[in-house]
């Protein structure tokens, strides 16, 4: 990689120079060829077609939640390839380098991209889908038209991108940071790490975390402000429930990361002592705060794919969820408890034994909430009439899986053990674990269960089958060796190893990895394929899976303003209950639905905001001042635009209306 | 399955079932939504709130880490400090007066009371940008220890609110003037009001914590 920090710094550039194009790595070389000949093609496709207007028009100024929601998704899905890719690396790398080989990557190349792989796979794999479902689904399952500020939420989602912009462009311009995903000082300070890496980490971060943290806020306004009448607290959701604990998390965490992100941005930029070893710094200052984020986070993550679940389960098992009020109460419960146990993940540190066990007891206690939902989950499916649709098939793996992740977590938060654990591949095996097999199991059910409601017609189950199998079974191969590894003490983050007799778990975990590939392809060309068939698996009711709460309740794709006439709830599983009391789908009266307008700002801010980072990262001071006041002063001007909404008028609420009429007449 | 099963679900189904005419399961006109804007605004204060919290903790701990160079009783002004906090508590009460302007429909009282605010404001970024300056002069910088980095990031960026706060109420002035006290606006002047008695309520916290305590060890 390129020393960029030797390389002097000069007024025009800071310390950008051509040195930092990595020319001399062939990979990294083969890997921008790959990416510019696609992304010259996918511009190229773009303007043969046209279509740089209506991707403006209906995509990036798009202020529509649901529209907002599949550009996460999208987003989050051009991550995993990323992500995924760093993930081969790494387990081709650790199965060949053995008995003196060096493997492929030297040791500071392997240290960026198992840095890049954690990154990615949180903030911009997990975070976007996670963002993605809540924003897409909440506004349809509370009855309302749109988020609570549909401007914010559109500028959250392209501050999101441009984080995940600048880790794409560290791969190409300088380097990623070699600390490990948390980027611990003072390993991550200016002396240990003097180059661009860590401030791509720092900046990236940062600027998505504004997203972040403002998407939060929007959801939980959304979620208390908009429910449609009669929608108490109680009869909520319970995928709404999550996602409200979930964003009640985010912004009680995210700042925690920011104010931690900066101060070690200042111990880098300013010279300031607040993690150095010296000058009465304390680095164990903020391994406490990050992980006062970092805790909550996987609590982010992992409550909304239980609100998946709990959804899927109830619609496929053709009953009432069973329990809601458990269940609301242990996601409360969860919420609470993920504040109270973040020095698990430091036991090492040397806190004493009371504090250890204060900790490991907290930790324990959140797998009794946990359980419950287990069983609810279970009690559920008892005596139901299930279908085994992709949905249910990933729930269930789900179960099975989640349950193997939380037994050993809890393993790990028995102080004692963990001494022994700590720092080692058991505990790799244990986060992929419940993240894999908790969110994004959750994620796939989710994307089968509500794709047909997103685009109109259902996922071709074949290929669905090829990717949860090739994902489950891949899964198993991928991580059972490295529990057993673990056992046998061996560390994590090592490019190479010395004792031969390890090498066969990791060429097992190697071929686990590409069973997963096997799966990511197929569900790839299961878009692709279903897409093709779109006519023969449409989807005309809006409600595919004879299912339960309001989103089914309208056409799919809904219309822009989601629902003509705003419903009015009775019960929990509203849409259940007015199909069971004689619902008559209203077909005249239609009024003029207000609406949000599209805009701009949010875009702009957000490429100014990339620009602003890029420059602070590469030191280049009048650039990173430029940006700043551009973005207060984009940001003012924004603030004089008061025509923010429209009306649809009604005749156009009654063309979408009619045809939708005919649509189901047709069918009956 | 067995048969008191099948009875068990029949019987939930007929409980659950039937149409219930005259039951209305949408709403026949226009549906409004209660406005967010105030319960987001005061959520974005909380997450404001944990920033601080964060800067607060790092003081706590770092805050006795003089890296034997100066302390908190050898370099504060407390005198300066006091006035200081005068100008501020001052501001958020004519802020104060002009919310209850703004009630009233006075606009151009408001804008009054608005501009006192921010010739406060003005006068207290002034104040401790003239601290700082002194502060550094003498050597005690933000990098001597981490004592004076979590001084200087604290209070700083409780200063650099101060100073967004004064960007923003000139913005909202310029939009009183040119659209009055349209609803609006209103709701922005509530906003505002709100981040700068927050910014009140922080100040109180650094004058406590950092300043008085701090002269006494």
């Amino acid at each position: 990689m390129t020393p960029a920090h030797q390389a002097p710094e000069s007024v025009l550039f800071g310390r950008l120079s051509l040195e930092a194009i990595p020319y001399h790595e062939p990979i990294l070389l083969a890997t921008f060829a790959v990416a510019a000949l696609g992304g010259i093609g996918v511009f190229a496709a773009i303007t043969y077609f046209r279509l740089w207007a209506w991707l403006w028009r209906e995509w990036i100024t798009s202020i529509d939640h649901k529209k907002i929601g599949i550009m996460y998704m999208i987003l989050g899905l051009i991550m995993l390839l990323r992500g995924f890719a760093d993930a081969l690396m790494m387990r081709l790398q650790q199965a060949i380098a053995f008995g003196g080989a060096e493997g492929y990557l030297p040791p500071h190349h392997y240290d960026q991209i198992f840095t890049a792989h954690g990154v990615i796979m949180i903030f911009f794999v997990a975070m976007p889908f996670v963002t993605g479902l809540m924003n897409y689904l909440v506004p349809l399952q509370i009855g309302a038209r749109d988020v609570a500020f549909p401007f914010l939420n559109n500028f959250s989602f392209w501050m999101t991108t441009a984080g995940a912009v600048l880790v794409m462009v560290s791969l190409f311009v300088g380097e990623f940071a070699t600390t490990g995903w948390l980027a611990y000082p003072p390993l991550s300070g200016i002396y240990s790490s003097p180059g661009v890496g860590v401030d791509y980490y720092i900046w990236a971060l940062q600027i998505a975390g504004v997203g972040t943290t403002l998407s939060g806020v929007n959801l939980i306004a959304t979620i208390v402000k908009m429910r449609a009448p009669g929608m108490t607290m109680m009869r909520m959701p319970v995928f709404t429930w999550t996602a409200l604990c979930s964003n009640v998390l985010i912004v009680a965490s995210f700042p925690v990361l920011g104010a931690t992100l900066a101060l070690l941005s200042l111990d880098r930029y300013v010279g300031t002592n607040f993690f150095t070893n010296d000058l009465g710094g304390s680095a164990m200052m903020y391994v406490n705060l990050i992980w006062i984020w970092g805790h909550p986070e996987v609590y982010i993550l992992i409550l909304p794919a239980f609100g998946v679940f709990s959804e899927v389960v109830a619609a496929f098992c053709g009953k009432r969820l069973f329990g809601y009020a458990s269940m609301v109460y242990a996601t409360v419960v969860i919420t609470i408890l993920s504040y109270l146990v973040w020095l698990h993940h430091f036991f090492t540190m040397g806190s004493g034994a009371s504090v250890n066990s204060f900790f490991g007891i907290t930790t324990m206690i959140i797998s009794i909430p946990t359980g419950a939902k287990i069983f609810n989950w279970l009690f559920t499916m008892y005596k139901g009439r299930i279908r085994f649709d992709l949905p249910m098939m990933w729930t269930v793996s789900f179960m099975i899986t989640f349950t193997i992740g939380g037994m050993t977590g809890v393993l790990l938060a028995v102080p004692p053990a963990d001494f022994v654990l700590h720092n080692s591949l058991f505990l790799i095996a244990h986060f992929h674990n419940v993240i894999i097999g908790g969110v994004l199991f959750g994620m796939f059910a989710g994307i089968y269960f509500w794709w047909p409601k997103a685009f109109g017609f259902r996922l071709d189950p074949f290929w669905g089958k090829v990717s949860f199998w090739c994902w489950t079974v891949g899964f198993y191969f991928a991580f059972m060796p490295l529990y057993v590894l673990g056992l046998m003490g061996v560390t994590r983050r090592m490019s190479k190893f010395d004792d031969p007799s390890l090498q066969i778990w990791f060429v097992i975990a190697a071929i686990g990895a590409l069973m997963i590939l096997g799966g990511i392809a197929a569900f790839l060309v299961q878009i692709f394929v279903s897409f093709m068939k779109r006519e023969e698996l449409k989807d005309e009711t809006g409600d595919p899976w004879n299912a339960r709460t309001l989103e089914w309740s309208t056409s799919s794709p809904p219309p822009p303003y989601n629902f003509a006439f705003t419903p009015i709830v009775h019960d929990l599983d509203a849409w259940w209950d007015m199909k069971r009391r004689g619902y008559i789908r209203p077909t005249e009266g239609f009024i003029p639905i207000h609406m949000p307008k599209n805009t701009g700002a949010g875009f702009v801010l957000a490429v100014i905001a990339t620009i602003a980072g890029f420059a602070l990262i590469w030191h280049i001071w009048w650039l990173a001042v430029a940006g700043f006041v551009a973005l207060v002063a984009t940001a003012i001007v924004h603030t004089f635009n008061y025509k923010r909404d429209f009306h649809i008028p009604a005749s156009e609420v009654v063309e979408t209306e009619d045809a939708r009429t005919k649509l189901l007449a047709a069918r009956a | 399955m067995s048969a008191s099963a099948t009875a068990d679900i029949a019987a939930t189904d007929a409980a659950m079932q039937g149409p219930t005419p005259g039951r209305d399961f949408y709403v026949r006109g226009e549906h409004h939504p209660e406005n967010g804007t105030l319960l987001g605004f005061w959520l974005y204060l909380m997450s404001d709130c944990l920033v601080f919290a964060v800067l607060f903790a790092c003081y706590g701990v770092l805050g006795r880490n003089y890296a034997a160079g100066p302390s908190g009783a050898d370099l504060f002004d407390l005198k300066l400090v006091a006035i200081n906090t005068g100008f501020l508590l001052a501001s958020s009460i004519t802020y104060g007066f002009a919310m209850l302007e703004m009630q009233q429909n006075h606009k151009g009282t408001t804008l009054f009371w608005l501009f006192v605010t921010g010739c406060f404001g003005a006068a207290f970024l002034a104040l401790e940008l003239y601290e700082f300056w002194h502060l550094i002069h003498e050597g005690a910088t933000p990098q001597r220890s981490a004592f004076l980095s979590s001084f200087f990031t604290l209070v700083g960026t409780h200063g650099l609110h101060v100073t967004f706060g004064c960007i923003w109420l000139v913005t909202l002035m310029v939009q009183v003037i040119k659209h009055g006290l349209i609803p609006a606006n209103r709701r922005r002047l509530i906003c505002l009001s709100m981040f700068w008695h927050f910014l009140d309520v922080v100040w109180i916290g650094v004058f406590t914590f950092v300043y008085l305590m701090g002269s006494l060890a």
